[in-house]
């Protein structure tokens, strides 16, 4: 359905003035817009990590009480889970970039891919609200008996997540809709792109277990404002109820978070070794294997809270299962690597250091499925560090990556190579030297959450807050990186500057309004390099 | 919810679909997609009434004693027929027969408003008595035990479980019946409007699927919470 244009026309000055962007239907301004709040969020959210770091330098008081420590490690989770990680990818990128994979001109629901933005804004705003009346203190995890006892603050950043969680779940009902039916002809599911593939898997995620979390918090509320008693055992309720809930959603949340990077790395792969990904199937499906296995392993969060051995047990075994169909992707992207022609540019060192980096998150995480090892890894620095190598070392590395890779087809602009190395060697290396000693930390016993440790523990922490500094100035070497690249001038480095052979890469930058001039017909998979 | 077109009036379709079938049965997934995380989000609340009616089945027993069947099942009535009312104002639609598609229409809200006058009439009466969710209870253990037919030692201290139970799940889904309405009332409005006929119903056919699971939550409601035993 493309409609006429003029010449020079496309979707950033298609409309102008900002009232043309808050009121945008356009998938590709949606995505701009989620870009950019993201990228505030992961802002804020650095700067409370940089905080956390700094006070850990040294045993005792560094730079705060207690008090604002835990307040700030609250923060700190909650707003890179829910405002960073989970919006970022999917409601980024995939807004931007999955209708043009599939060859659609839009979202199936385009205003309520507008509504799902203002969702993300308002939730926002009330969470960050909660920090007027005193904070919270109880971890992004809100665990009962003690989140509620009537503070304000959590109830406004429990309200927030609420409200929050309608984004993801709207986003995630408009992806499903968007992928069964506005694909373009000849555009069959096994010729979507692996990003493609992802971003579904995730979207059925978004939308079956966030409804759940939504109940969850608002009985939280309701709990800290009426005292309704389901979680409260005063009242004759139970608080391991709660976690049971909790994690019933955000297990399934962790998955909705390294999806879509699992999409984004298998494109990166792809298109930066010039060869047919090897085993498009098995990394296609794999995602969704990964999505169904994922709604039945959330007791592994509870070994340690008195559920029974037997259930211990089974949720042991199922969380081992989730190793195979990971494994499967990162021995199909391993096996793409032999005899390709890899570009070492900038987007795909990131997809290395991704390989690198997650297989490490992977693995420690199958010591914690294991009950035994659990019960002494539990609440150590050991689930901190694993936990960031899958996050930070998995995720975060994705949507750098690809913030790379897919920035000339946003802006028409490339972004500096050298300072892509640069702030990749430095949040590469700074990454591993923040996390890797927590390993040894917390396998040494060093419990999470806390403000102070024993001394014995502080070369470590040290080493550990030195590479936090390291990542924040990688971080920035980035931002400063996107920033120049915006402002200055450029020539047009054409439509398909890495020479990729998904269907993003065959309409100008930056594209048209309606995405393609006409309607794109398929007649091949994507990754045909050879 | 069901339709994101720009305007849409008769035949016209959004820029992004081939064509308003095309539309159609993308609106209509997305209603199906909406309903299956209402699915999720009551599931929740379900889970936990199991849970604890496995812990204390006592407290449902007891607490039940102070719901009104008839009311209930008035209710349960009322919310049947509103179904059946959106099925014929969606059947009327189809039919080019718009009056009485509006006339169907208007019943399916008057009966939600019936159901909320009961609700009211049930919550007032229980308020009164003091039975009302987790800390706020103020029952009078002594009348408690006499109505329930049991000795006062047996009521058990978490009985306001049941009643927080109670009004969390009867109240969220009175939440959905008001917001029920409130989308007939649109469709209505629409319907007034023209933008409705034979080959353009979407919006009415996705708040009359949301209608009728409005109305399923109901039928499991009710045994759950007055005929329980």
């Amino acid at each position: 359905m493309a409609h006429e244009h003029k010449a020079g026309e496309n979707y950033l000055n298609h409309e102008k003035g900002l009232w043309s962007w808050l009121t945008s239907l356009d998938h590709k301004r949606i995505g701009v817009m989620y870009f950019i709040t993201v990228m505030i969020f992961f802002l804020i959210g650095g700067i409370f990590a940089m905080l956390i770091r700094t006070e850990l330098l040294t045993t005792g008081q560094t730079i705060m009480t207690a008090e604002h420590y835990t307040q700030v490690m609250t923060y700190h989770g909650a707003v890179m889970v829910f405002l960073v990680i989970i919006p970022g990818i999917p409601a980024f990128m995939g807004n931007f970039f999955m209708p043009m994979q599939i060859g659609a001109a839009d979202v199936a629901f385009p205003r309520l891919n507008l509504l799902s933005w203002y969702c993300l804004l308002l939730g926002a705003t009330v969470a960050f609200c909660s920090l007027l009346v005193g904070g919270a203190d109880t971890g992004w995890t809100f665990y009962t008996p003690y989140s509620i006892s009537m503070k304000p603050g959590v109830v406004l950043l429990v309200v927030g997540a609420f409200i929050g969680g309608f984004s993801s779940i709207l986003t995630g009902l408009n992806f499903v809709a968007t992928i069964h039916k506005l694909r373009a002809p000849g555009m069959t599911m096994n010729r979507i792109p692996l990003f493609v593939w992802a971003i579904y898997s995730t979207a059925i995620l978004q939308v079956l277990a966030t409804p759940v979390l939504a109940i969850t918090l608002l009985l939280l509320a309701m709990e800290n404002v009426f005292q309704i008693g389901f979680f409260d055992p005063a009242l004759g309720g139970d608080p391991v109820l709660f976690q049971h809930f909790f994690w019933f959603y955000s297990h399934p949340a962790v998955y909705i978070m390294i999806l879509p990077a699992f999409g984004v790395i298998s494109e990166l792969i792809a298109a930066f070794s010039r060869k047919t990904i090897f085993g498009y199937t098995a990394i296609a499906y794999s995602s969704v294997a990964i999505a169904a296995v994922s709604f039945f392993v959330w007791g592994h969060h509870m070994f340690v809270s008195g559920q029974s051995e037997i259930a211990g047990i089974v949720f042991s075994a199922i969380t081992m299962l989730v190793g195979v169909p990971t494994a499967i992707k990162v021995f199909n992207w391993v096996a793409t690597l032999h005899k390709s022609s890899i570009n070492l540019a900038s987007p795909m060192l990131f997809a290395l250091g991704f390989m690198f980096l997650f297989t490490i998150g992977g693995v420690t995480g199958i010591f914690l499925a294991t009950t035994a090892l659990d019960v002494h890894f539990h609440d150590t620095y050991f689930v901190v560090a694993h936990f960031h190598y899958v996050m930070v070392g998995g995720t975060l590395m994705a949507v750098v990556g690809g913030l790379y890779y897919w920035f000339p087809k946003m802006f028409a602009k490339m972004i500096n190579e050298t300072l892509g190395r640069i702030s990749f060697f430095f949040i590469f290396v700074g990454f591993n030297v923040t996390f890797f000693p927590q390993f040894v930390l917390g396998s040494k016993g060093m419990p999470r959450r806390y403000f102070d440790y024993l001394p014995e523990f502080q070369p470590l922490n040290q080493i550990s807050t030195i590479g936090a500094y390291m990542i924040g100035i990688g971080f920035i070497v980035s931002l400063i990186a996107v920033v120049k690249a915006l402002v200055e001038k450029q020539p047009n480095p054409g439509p398909n500057p890495w020479g990729a052979k998904t269907l993003e890469w065959t309409t100008q930058s930056p594209p048209i309004h309606t995405n393609f001039e006409k309607q794109p017909i398929v007649t091949a998979g994507p990754y045909e390099y050879r | 919810m069901s339709t994101a077109n720009h305007g849409a009036s008769g035949h016209h379709h959004a820029h992004h679909f081939e064509n308003a079938e095309h539309e159609y049965d993308t609106g209509k997934q997305g209603v199906w997609l909406f309903l299956a995380t209402e699915v999720l989000m009551f599931g929740g609340l379900f889970v936990g009434y199991l849970y604890f009616h496995h812990l204390y089945p006592d407290i449902f027993k007891i607490g039940s004693k102070f719901t009104d069947w008839r009311m209930g099942a008035a209710n349960t009535v009322v919310l049947l027929t509103s179904s059946l009312t959106m099925a014929l104002g969606i059947y009327y639609t189809q039919q080019g027969k718009l009056s009485a598609a509006f006339n169907n229409l208007l019943v399916t809200v008057l009966c939600g408003a019936g159901f909320m006058g009961i609700k009211y009439f049930e919550y007032s009466h229980k308020i009164h008595l003091g039975l009302k969710p987790g800390s706020w209870f103020s029952g009078n253990v002594a009348e408690i035990a006499q109505h329930a037919g049991v000795a006062a030692e047996a009521v058990p201290y978490n009985l306001p479980l049941y009643f927080s139970f109670y009004y969390m799940m009867t109240g969220l889904h009175g939440i959905h019946v008001l917001i029920g309405m409130g989308a007939i009332i649109w469709v209505m409005i629409r319907l007034k409007k023209g933008h409705f006929g034979p080959n353009h119903f979407t919006a009415m056919e996705g708040v009359g699927l949301f209608w009728h699971l409005v109305d399923l939550v109901w039928i499991y409601l009710f045994p759950l919470l007055y005929l329980v035993t």
